[in-house]
């Protein structure tokens, strides 16, 4: 036990060990622990045991089209920013069959899935990837109809939050206000320390089941002066962006400028390959498969990952919609920062800079906004 | 209530704005015609030296074809006007024009009001600028009408 | 993950939207020689049938696939289903194999609906093309049922051919009637037809409607609304009275497969029918 110092509310101190004894109660508890490793070269989220499944004295190098893994100089635990996968693909699968049917006599009947509540436990999840959940709870959860599938998985969750002490090579969390910080949405949130020998967490009580887990490994209580050092890490990589986008009446600005020239600059190179969709945190669309076995007796519907990218994504009538890469990016592009506001009442970017790192040809969300932005002239602005 | 001639050129859209001094003129040349039903009113190659306001009832306009036979590419309905070949060289009328049921109309003297034109380009200008409006209307028809929008896509 | 149980979805509940129901082809009608009606009676006896003109189902052929259809019989009738539809491609065409007795899913009824029951009192001018007349005939028989509480109704129809005609006998039916005006036209005629020839847009020009008490609906090619918008803005029917039925892909009908995007909204969900001051930001922008 420490001797007694001031205490701050509700945020206590955990080393890496304690940690790792974290995990293993959630483990005990049978949730599926997930969170970052590395695989092929890269941090991806899967099943992990213990701490030293992470990547630890690993860092990311991100730019327009580049990552890389690097070797630190520490043995930070989360000292990278954030890979190509998001935590959309626990509770919102790539494929997931919906309903089977049979047929006989020319009658048929339809049978559907008995699913199981999941029971995840997510470590290590970035501001703006709290967001992103968020974000796509709407899309999934609060419209019309909702989505039963993504409620079961989504419903359970045991989040640990990891605020991000220094920006990656494309994030653009603070213009977004997404970040760097973890401000909701989480049982737990840690701000990773290494300072002058010392490697603790300083973790951040969100609710009633964090303040629980907590209980159960040994911990001390955080000083005044602990939070405050691990608050400024915090402030201090929000000062130092990889990139920064320009909010402000972004979706009257992109409203204004359907037709822009700019559109059909980035087509020359968009490959349309769809990989800023699949990296993407928020991006929510989808197909449905009708699939027959060879008898044609068996049948079944599948949901599987879509891109807005796709040749028949828009298809009717005979022809896509949308079917050069001009009005593909365009879409995807004033869909995730325009049309999202009307459709759902927040932006559908968090500022992560995935689709940025994954281009294969480096197209920046950023550098698109700010171009046409800078193209307007007093006049054209007034609409 | 009896329409008078100029009452009735007055009032047509067509005549909107026009100014006061030629509508006067323009009324001499127009008189009063009722066509029965499945009459043609002009042929193919005929001069075209007249054109019509339709009053009422519906004139086909008509092309033969040869394997085909007469096959109508458009109808012209009450309100409507019939006939802007008397506008250009050679002032005739390619396509036929037969009524599909009891038509009237008003029927203006082209070949009288094109002289008049000549003379005085204000007139001319007048009412150039209106049957451009309806050559464009007509020209957007048929462009609509050439996509076959209701056609197979596949 | 998901283990499978037998569990046969019992019809009439519905607690997965994603599950289509059960119904049974009950008549099979031709309209034109690609065109077709089918009408459905729901599996489980007690279900009614309920929806809103403009509302649509979306069909599924078993192993096949499922395509949005919009419902186009008569919203006042609860036993009987209609769909009518153009086969065009892989699942219309199995659909139109279809017999009486067959089996076909439904899922629905989805999307908005044309504002019928907020316009007492004022003139409606229907503006319809090729099949875009389907989902408008259950206005026609809302609007009759009780026609006491509108002014006057025009409907305006252009279709390629005289063959191509849908529903000539309600037409015919609606034509005899003197508190509707019905005017048909055709892109191309053949020999013998004595009616209109050309496109819909000149007989918006002079359709006998009053625009500052009108109400307008449209249906059709993208292409026919925009030059019949064009038109009724010129005779000064305001945007805000103008209803259009718009048409995207779609897969899920429940507004997150994200196919059915128009803009600032989704088919499914905003439309299909939508008011056009909702969609003028984006209305005849190219590929939108």
């Amino acid at each position: 036990m420490t001797p007694k110092a001031p205490r701050s509310n509700n945020s206590v101190v955990l080393s890496p060990q304690q940690l790792d004894q974290l995990l293993q109660v959630l483990a005990k508890r049978d949730y599926e622990v997930l969170g970052p490793t590395i695989r092929e070269g890269a941090v991806v989220y899967d099943h992990v045991y213990s701490t030293k499944d992470f990547p630890a004295g690993w860092t990311d190098e991100q730019a327009g089209g580049k990552y890389r893994l690097k070797r630190r100089e520490d043995d930070a635990l989360f000292g990278f920013a954030v890979g190509a996968h998001s935590w959309k693909k626990f509770v919102f699968p790539p494929a997931m069959r919906l309903w089977q049917a049979r047929r006989s006599d020319g009658l048929f009947q339809i049978i559907s899935e008995t699913r199981k509540a999941t029971k995840f436990a997510f470590i290590g999840v970035r501001a703006c990837e709290l967001h992103a959940l968020s974000i796509q709870d709407k899309v999934f959860l609060k419209g019309p109809f909702v989505d039963t599938v993504y409620k079961l998985h989504r419903e359970n969750i045991f989040i640990v939050a990891v605020d991000c002490v220094q920006a990656g090579g494309t994030c653009f969390c603070a213009s977004m206000n997404t970040g760097p910080k973890a401000a909701a949405g989480f049982d737990l949130a840690l701000t990773e320390v290494l300072h002058e020998g010392r490697h603790h967490f300083i973790v951040r009580v969100g609710t009633k089941a964090g303040a629980d887990l907590v209980s159960q490994v040994s911990h001390e209580e955080a000083t005044a002066a602990d939070v405050e050092f691990a608050e400024n890490l915090v402030a201090e990589a929000a000062k130092h962006m990889g990139r920064s986008l320009d909010v402000s009446g972004i979706k009257e600005l992109l409203y204004r400028n359907i037709e822009h020239v700019r559109w059909d600059q980035v087509a020359d190179r968009c490959l349309s390959c769809s990989n800023c969709t699949m990296v993407c945190p928020t991006c929510f669309c989808s197909t449905v498969e009708d699939l027959t076995d060879l008898s044609g007796q068996q049948a079944e519907r599948w949901r599987k990952w879509d891109s807005c990218f796709t040749t028949d994504f828009s298809y009717i009538h005979g022809s896509s919609v949308r079917s050069t890469p001009r009005s593909k990016y365009r879409q995807w592009m004033m869909h995730k920062l325009a049309y999202w506001i009307d459709q759902f009442g927040t932006s559908g970017c968090v500022g992560c800079g995935r689709c940025i790192t994954w281009c294969p040809v480096g197209i920046d969300i950023t550098e698109e906004a700010r171009v046409i932005r800078e193209g307007e002239t007093p006049a054209s602005a007034a609409g | 209530m009896i329409h008078t001639l100029e009452s009735v050129i007055k009032e047509h859209p067509f005549f909107q704005d026009f100014p006061e001094e030629h509508l006067e003129f323009i009324t001499g040349c127009a008189k009063n015609v009722q066509f029965p039903e499945k009459h043609f009113i002009f042929l193919e190659g005929d001069p075209a030296d007249e054109f019509y306001f339709i009053r009422s009832g519906m004139v086909s306009i008509e092309l033969v074809i040869p394997h085909l036979g007469p096959t109508t590419v458009q109808t012209i309905g009450e309100g409507e006007i019939l006939g802007w070949s008397w506008v250009s060289p050679p002032y005739r009328w390619h396509f036929n024009a037969k009524t599909l049921k009891r038509t009237r109309a008003l029927v203006f003297d082209a070949k009288c009001l094109r002289a008049k034109c000549e003379e005085d380009h204000d007139l001319g200008f007048e009412m150039l600028k209106r049957f451009a409006s309806i050559i464009t209307a007509r020209l957007d028809a048929t462009r609509l009408q050439l996509l076959d929008i209701y056609g197979h896509n596949d | 993950m998901a283990t499978m149980t037998e569990n046969e979805v019992p019809q009439g509940v519905n607690a997965d939207p994603m599950i289509p129901q059960l119904y049974r082809i009950d008549r099979v009608r031709d309209e034109t020689d690609d065109t077709f009606t089918l009408s459905l009676v729901p599996e489980n006896g007690e279900a009614k049938i309920s929806f809103l003109p403009g509302q649509f189902n979306m069909l599924y052929v078993f192993g096949t696939g499922e395509v949005p259809i919009s419902i186009s019989g008569n919203p006042a009738i609860t036993s009987v289903l209609e769909h009518t539809t153009r086969s065009v491609g892989i699942v219309t065409k199995a659909m139109g194999l279809l017999k009486p007795g067959d089996q076909i899913g439904v899922r629905g009824p989805f999307g908005s609906h044309w504002p019928l029951n907020e316009e007492n009192g004022r003139d409606f001018v229907i503006i319809s093309g090729g099949i875009g007349l389907a989902p408008l005939r259950p206005v026609l028989y809302f609007l009759m049922a009780q026609r006491e509480k509108y002014r006057k109704i025009v409907l305006l129809y252009g279709a390629r051919a005289p063959e191509d005609i849908l529903f000539k006998k309600e037409l015919e039916r609606w034509r005899g009637k003197f508190d509707l005006e019905v005017q048909v036209t055709v892109d191309r005629a053949a020999s013998g037809w004595r009616g209109n020839v050309g496109v819909v847009t000149p007989l918006v020009a002079r359709a006998p409607f009053d625009p500052s008490n009108t109400v307008a609906l449209l249906c059709g090619p993208e292409v026919m609304m925009r030059f019949a918008v064009m038109e009724l803005q010129k005779r000064g029917v305001p945007h805000e009275r103008m209803y259009l039925s718009m048409e995207r892909n779609m897969r899920c009908a429940l507004g997150y497969c994200g196919h059915c995007q128009y803009g600032p909204g989704f088919v499914c969900k905003d439309g299909p029918v939508y008011r056009f001051d909702q969609i003028a930001s984006v209305f005849g922008k190219s590929e939108v």
